[in-house]
């Protein structure tokens, strides 16, 4: 029974504060420093590419994107603690959690250059396929637990990612109550950025926190400073523990309350000035993962400005390499959407897909390209 | 007096007029209050009529759709918007169990004038199941009128038709043409009666029923066969469909094409054809042609164009239907 997670819902799990201290009593996860080190790096990472990903679509080279920065803390140290084995299942903002989990990056900027080659998970990384309808994702981490059960395998865990919002939908209900009705290995971990594209949390629930809804379906549910990586990343790694190896007495689902903020806009297409003020951002700013944890490692001798400055130079040389090897991808082939939609192609579609080329034949793709 | 308006902000202004005229009407939804909507088409409703009308709510179509079929069947008239109609199918259960059919398992009781509005179809570069077009999944369900406007000024008319219509409306905004052109819109409200198609470009030697955002790249299409008489048929409601406006065009021409951006198999084009043969049989003079989407997935952004039909497919379509 560890203490991470038995605890009530409200009582929001700290390692480190603002300033990057540790918080009275508090105790250091049990990583080397270079995992930790590793940490810092990884978000680091994840910030640069947002960054740049937010201004790639400024320029037309990407579409339509949703940043993570605010997010890097919960999202890099959650996945941080899984096995190689475990899985994740995630919403469409994970790309800090996929890129730890061996996501390259360029197929991150693939899917949201809006070409299908980036859903294509390499076949050795245990990333599901991103998931755009809201919390429709959940049930699907409880039934791949569900049938790792049934499998009899007793070691993987299946980190579940989504929003504040999609506790909302009834997919949440039952994509919960089927991991308490099974005991699953689950943990479904609550990225709580405090909106809903314009719809603030208090009015996504009448319940003073998420995490307390886990009670609903038998299992525990915790808050944790989503912006403090080291308090997520053990809070996430008592969770695997427990959805592996559960006390006699526990189940083994938890739920996660990620208490984070989202710093920019929902997605590249939304405008947060309209609903929330400027002052708000900027309080949330304070509690930013990165200098949290940067000033924790450079007080505690694990890093260094020298460090610091290469990890720089080397995250910068990663986004661009990434950003070039996605623009250099040949776009792709048109015909392209007419595979693995079933294992074998009706004849139907058969006769489709020779209509297509015929027409692209005789008029040119450039015919059938909106100018 | 009117005003230049684009179809996004025609809803909008069909939108605020039906609730002026009337204080049941509301509107409800995700990001319909302060954010006035994703597509801005609930702008300003917040501020003007308060947010006992103008109602954020929880992330949750069932929620949506389920609470507004009770408000609905308990004097209410609620406008629920869902944000795009691919994410319509949490609360698909509600749109067919109960919105569709309340008034017949009540046996007239209770009934339900409420109208569904989602925008839909493909077009604008948005990302996984943000375009598709499934207007056949409604038109299919009894009890449901469908409606789909190409032009700013039928969107206001027909929103007010369907908001002032006793029945449940499902009203389809193709968000690619909701900022595409502007056109002069009364100030009043007005109406453009549900079940009624406008003939847009009348011709002698081809038919061609279209709809929503297929509408104007048809146009352009027939504008082009310089050595075709196109006659344009824009259907605006799938239910019921206007078959007197279609039997009658198809007498005349004796030839059809339909464009849909919908996938093939099981579309609208497969209704109208059938009750072509059904009702004109001996005027055809050539197979009907079906100018649609593919039996594939709405494919990502970078092959959507290649999706869509555009004026050069649909002109081979209408080639295609006269030469014969
Ligand atoms: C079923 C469904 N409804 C609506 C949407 C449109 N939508 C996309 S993101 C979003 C808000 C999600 O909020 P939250 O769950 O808090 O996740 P966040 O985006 O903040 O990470 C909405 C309403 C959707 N994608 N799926
Ligand atoms: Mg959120």
């Amino acid at each position: 029974m560890t203490e991470t997670i038995h605890r009530a819902p409200d009582d929001t799990y700290r390692v480190l504060d603002e300033n990057g201290e540790l918080v009275d009593g508090a105790e250091v996860p049990d990583l080397t420093d270079d995992e930790l080190v590793e940490m810092y790096r990884y978000m680091k990472l994840a910030r640069r590419f947002d960054e740049r990903a937010v201004s790639l679509q400024r320029q037309g080279r990407i579409g339509t994107y949703p940043p993570l920065s605010g997010q890097e803390g919960a999202q890099i140290a959650s996945a941080m603690a899984l096995a190689d084995d475990d899985w994740i299942v995630p919403s469409y903002r994970e790309h800090g959690a996929s890129l730890v989990r061996g996501l390259p990056l360029k197929d991150t900027l693939l899917y949201w250059m809006g070409d299908e080659r980036g859903n294509a998970i390499p076949a050795e990384e245990n990333i599901f396929t991103v998931a755009v309808p809201i919390a429709s994702q959940i049930p699907h981490a409880t039934g791949m637990g569900w049938a790792s059960q049934l499998k009899d395998e007793s070691d993987t865990a299946f980190m579940c990612y989504f929003g504040d919002g999609a506790t909302s939908e009834g997919d949440f209900h039952e994509g919960l109550n089927f991991a308490g009705v099974y005991d699953t290995p689950n943990v479904f971990f609550c990225n709580n950025n405090q909106w809903a594209i314009s719809v603030p949390r208090e009015q996504q629930t009448a319940t003073d926190t998420l995490a307390q809804k886990a009670a609903a379906y038998g299992f525990e549910g915790v808050q944790v400073d989503g912006m403090d990586p080291l308090a997520v990343y053990q809070v996430a790694h008592d969770a695997i523990e427990k959805a592996k190896d559960p006390d006699e007495d526990e189940m083994r689902p938890t739920l996660i309350e990620a208490v984070q903020y989202r710093f920019g806009a929902h997605t590249t297409a939304d405008d947060p000035s309209v609903y929330r003020e400027e002052s708000e951002v900027e309080a949330w700013k304070d509690k930013d993962p990165i200098p949290r944890l940067e000033t924790f490692l450079v007080e505690t001798d694990r890093l260094d400005d020298a460090a610091i400055e290469s990890i720089e130079a080397d995250i910068e040389d990663a986004v661009a390499d990434a950003i070039e090897a996605a623009e250099e991808t040949p776009r792709p082939d048109p015909a392209s959407m007419f595979e693995n939609v079933y294992a074998e192609m009706p004849q139907r579609l058969e006769q489709q897909l020779e209509y297509f080329q015929s027409i692209r034949d005789e008029y040119g793709d450039e015919a059938l390209l909106e100018d | 007096m009117s005003e230049n308006l684009t179809l996004v902000q025609a809803v909008r202004d069909g939108l605020h007029d039906g609730m002026a005229e009337d204080d049941d009407v509301l509107v409800m939804g995700e990001d319909v209050g302060q954010n006035g909507g994703v597509f801005r088409a609930t702008e300003g409703l917040y501020e003007e009529f308060g947010d006992d009308r103008v109602i954020d709510t929880p992330l949750a179509e069932s929620g949506i759709i389920g609470s507004a079929v009770g408000m609905a069947a308990y004097g209410l008239k609620p406008v629920p918007e869902i944000q795009f109609s691919g994410f319509m199918y949490p609360g698909f259960d509600q749109v067919v169990s109960h919105m569709s059919r309340l008034r017949t398992r009540s046996r007239g009781r209770f009934t339900l004038p409420m109208v569904l509005r989602a925008p839909m179809g493909g077009g604008i570069r948005a990302p996984e199941h943000h375009s598709e077009s499934k207007e056949a999944f409604y038109a299919h369900e009894a009890g449901l009128k469908v409606a789909m406007p190409s032009t700013p000024y039928d969107a206001k008319g027909m929103l007010i038709a369907s908001i002032r219509d006793p029945d449940p409306v499902v009203f389809l905004e193709p968000k690619k043409i909701y900022r595409a052109f502007r056109e002069d819109v009364p100030d009043d409200p007005y109406e453009v009666e549900l079940g009624d198609a406008a003939v847009r470009t009348e011709g002698e030697d081809v038919s061609v029923f279209t709809w929503g955002a297929m509408t104007q790249p048809t146009v352009e299409a027939a504008e082009n066969l310089d050595r075709i008489d196109v006659e344009v048929v824009d259907l605006r409601s799938l239910s019921p469909i206007d078959f007197d406006t279609i039997i009658e065009s198809f007498k005349k021409t004796g030839r059809a094409a339909i464009v849909h951006e919908a996938p093939n198999t099981g579309g609208l084009g497969a209704e109208i054809t059938a009750t072509i043969q059904e009702e004109a049989l001996l005027y055809q003079e050539a197979p009907v042609e079906r100018i649609t989407g593919f039996d594939v997935p709405f494919p990502l952004a970078a092959l959507e164009d290649y999706y869509l039909p555009e004026p050069a497919r649909i002109a081979a379509g209408i080639e295609e239907a006269f030469d014969f």
